[in-house]
């Protein structure tokens, strides 16, 4: 026999697993996102009370969803604002004979692609994307959210109130976006998660912990939708995901120092997480309809596969850059394939299509495109033009590690003249 | 749900767009049972601003704010959710000359 602790536990259990999957099935049925977090606490705070009676259900996640539905019209009818729910949702008249029809294994998974793709709606504003989806889809608090992109709590709540209101008002409708239109809004879903785990893997060990986590986050949301909707494009993002997350703990030294990747310690790469990432890019390639993530991981997997710098296959790589300038023909993969040529034909190669980057005029603000051009002449031994350019990304960084990295190299050109 | 679809272009564009293919946009809305309204405007040079402040009304010549791309004309439609709206817009020809801004109407509070 249960005792209610053990009782109360099996709920905390069934939150982490279950909770973001009731919302989602909430927010469908309920047709209003407020209203269905509202009814996913009574829901949980019902189970509370209950099960320690009743015995734990069989199903938990369709009780909760049965009960939660349940509040909502309850409440909805003492404020007389049932013919809203009407319109809100044609499923507010389904009676309760059936709950676990709302909480069926395929519904679910359809809730919960709804629930990411409406999070991601291109109507929305970008930085609104990702904290509602940060909120909505992994759980975690607006105080999380706003300590992990160093933003004021009351602005990111203020942003997905903002977000809730506009799905609202505009009326932006929870589905899953039809064959002809999934492209271009799972490219949405793939940005903001892309977006979140830049923020994590950018940050150095000298800061928090909680932006370290956003890659974490970023991998689970990755995977998720993999084994939601297997698109090529999604699993080609989880791989170049893994790839760059397995390389982590060789990025920084015990001090927060930054290390290039040639210079790396690769016996400490995640050779688990690098197995995995190489084994989805297998796969996505195999599907000949994967894009631009698919190549990225491509790229960071032939890395991943060199015992070190020297022994990379650069000139896969450099190809692996054509084919990925061909989708995307953008002057920062332009320079990344730059950056290869001169590691496969020398830094003399490398440097003269940097340079013709630079004095078409693009880039001029990107400190990589000054960084790039600063290596490669200080290995061609011209010292002045290295000072210059480093100086100039110097001025452009914000972060500390690549700040101290970049002042190093100065300090090695002035001892070197 | 009604949704106002304000069509903007930059002056040099206005002409980009045949009357011709507005007007059979129009028409294929009408017959879809989408359209509420539509009409095309004067450019900007013949329009007033009218203000009122402490009772006193003043006209003023151009619109409320100089913009880049201006005010071309509306279409209000009836579409069942903004991805249906978004939908429509897209289809408007001046949206791939300018910018469609697609707005929800609201009810007036009585």
């Amino acid at each position: 026999m249960e005792t209610t602790r053990d009782v109360h536990e099996t709920v905390t259990t069934v939150y982490e697993s279950e909770s973001r999957r009731v919302l989602a099935t909430l927010i469908r049925l309920l047709g209003d996102f407020d209203t269905a977090e509202e009814a996913l606490h009574d829901a949980f705070r019902a189970a509370l009370e209950q099960w320690p009676r009743d015995g734990v259900p069989k199903n938990p996640r369709a009780w909760l969803v049965s009960a939660g539905r349940f509040k909502a019209i309850d409440s909805m009818r003492r404020l007389k604002r049932f013919d809203s729910l009407d319109e809100a949702s044609p499923n507010a008249e389904v009676a309760v004979t059936d709950p676990a029809a709302w909480a069926d294994e395929e519904s679910v998974e359809d809730d919960r692609l709804r629930l990411i793709f409406t999070c991601c709606h291109p109507a929305l504003a970008s930085e609104a994307q990702i904290a509602l989806t940060l909120r909505e889809v992994c759980g975690l608090t607006t105080e999380e959210i706003a300590r992990a992109f160093l933003t004021p709590a009351p602005t990111l709540a203020q942003r997905i109130v903002r977000a809730k209101s506009k799905i609202r008002d505009a009326k932006i409708p929870y589905e899953v976006p039809s064959r002809g239109e999934l492209a271009a809004r799972l490219d949405a879903v793939l940005r903001v998660i892309y977006l979140v785990f830049n923020e994590g893997y950018a940050a150095s060990s000298g800061a928090s912990l909680t932006r370290t986590d956003l890659s974490g986050e970023a991998i689970r949301l990755g995977r998720l939708l993999v084994e939601l909707l297997p698109e090529p494009e999604a699993i080609g993002l989880l791989a170049l995901m893994l790839l760059h997350e397995a390389r982590r703990a060789a990025r920084t030294s015990p001090s927060g120092e930054l290390i290039l990747l040639e210079d790396q310690d690769r016996t400490v790469w995640d050779r688990g997480l690098i197995a995995e990432g190489s084994r989805l890019v297998e796969r996505a390639l195999e599907s000949r309809q994967f894009g631009p993530y698919t190549i990225q991981a491509a790229i960071a997997g032939v890395h991943a596969e060199a015992p070190d710098a020297e022994a990379t296959d650069w000139g896969e790589i450099v190809g692996l850059y054509d084919v990925l300038w061909r989708m995307d023909p953008s002057p920062v993969i332009e320079l990344n394939r730059a950056v290869a040529v001169a590691m496969r034909a020398g830094p003399a190669a490398g440097l003269e299509l940097v340079e013709r980057i630079l004095a078409r005029g693009d880039l001029k603000d990107y400190r990589f495109a000054h960084a790039a051009r600063a290596e490669l002449c200080r290995r061609l031994g011209r010292t002045a033009d290295a000072r210059e350019s480093f100086e100039r990304a110097l001025s452009l960084t914000k972060q500390e590690p690549e700040r101290r990295f970049i002042e190093r190299r100065l300090q090695e050109l002035a001892r070197n003249c | 749900m009604k949704y106002l679809c304000l069509v903007y272009l930059d002056k040099e564009k206005w002409s980009a767009v045949a009357d011709a293919e507005c007007a059979d946009c129009g028409q294929g809305l009408r017959s879809r049972g989408l359209l509420l309204a539509a009409e095309p405007l004067h450019p900007v040079e013949t329009a007033s601003t009218v203000r009122v402040r402490n009772g006193k009304v003043s006209v003023t010549d151009g619109p409320f704010a100089e913009t880049k791309e201006q005010l071309a004309g509306f279409y209000l439609i009836d579409a069942r959710d903004l991805n249906d709206a978004i939908q429509v817009a897209a289809k408007i020809p001046p949206a791939r000359e300018g910018s469609i801004e697609v707005r929800p109407v609201r009810e007036l509070n009585p």
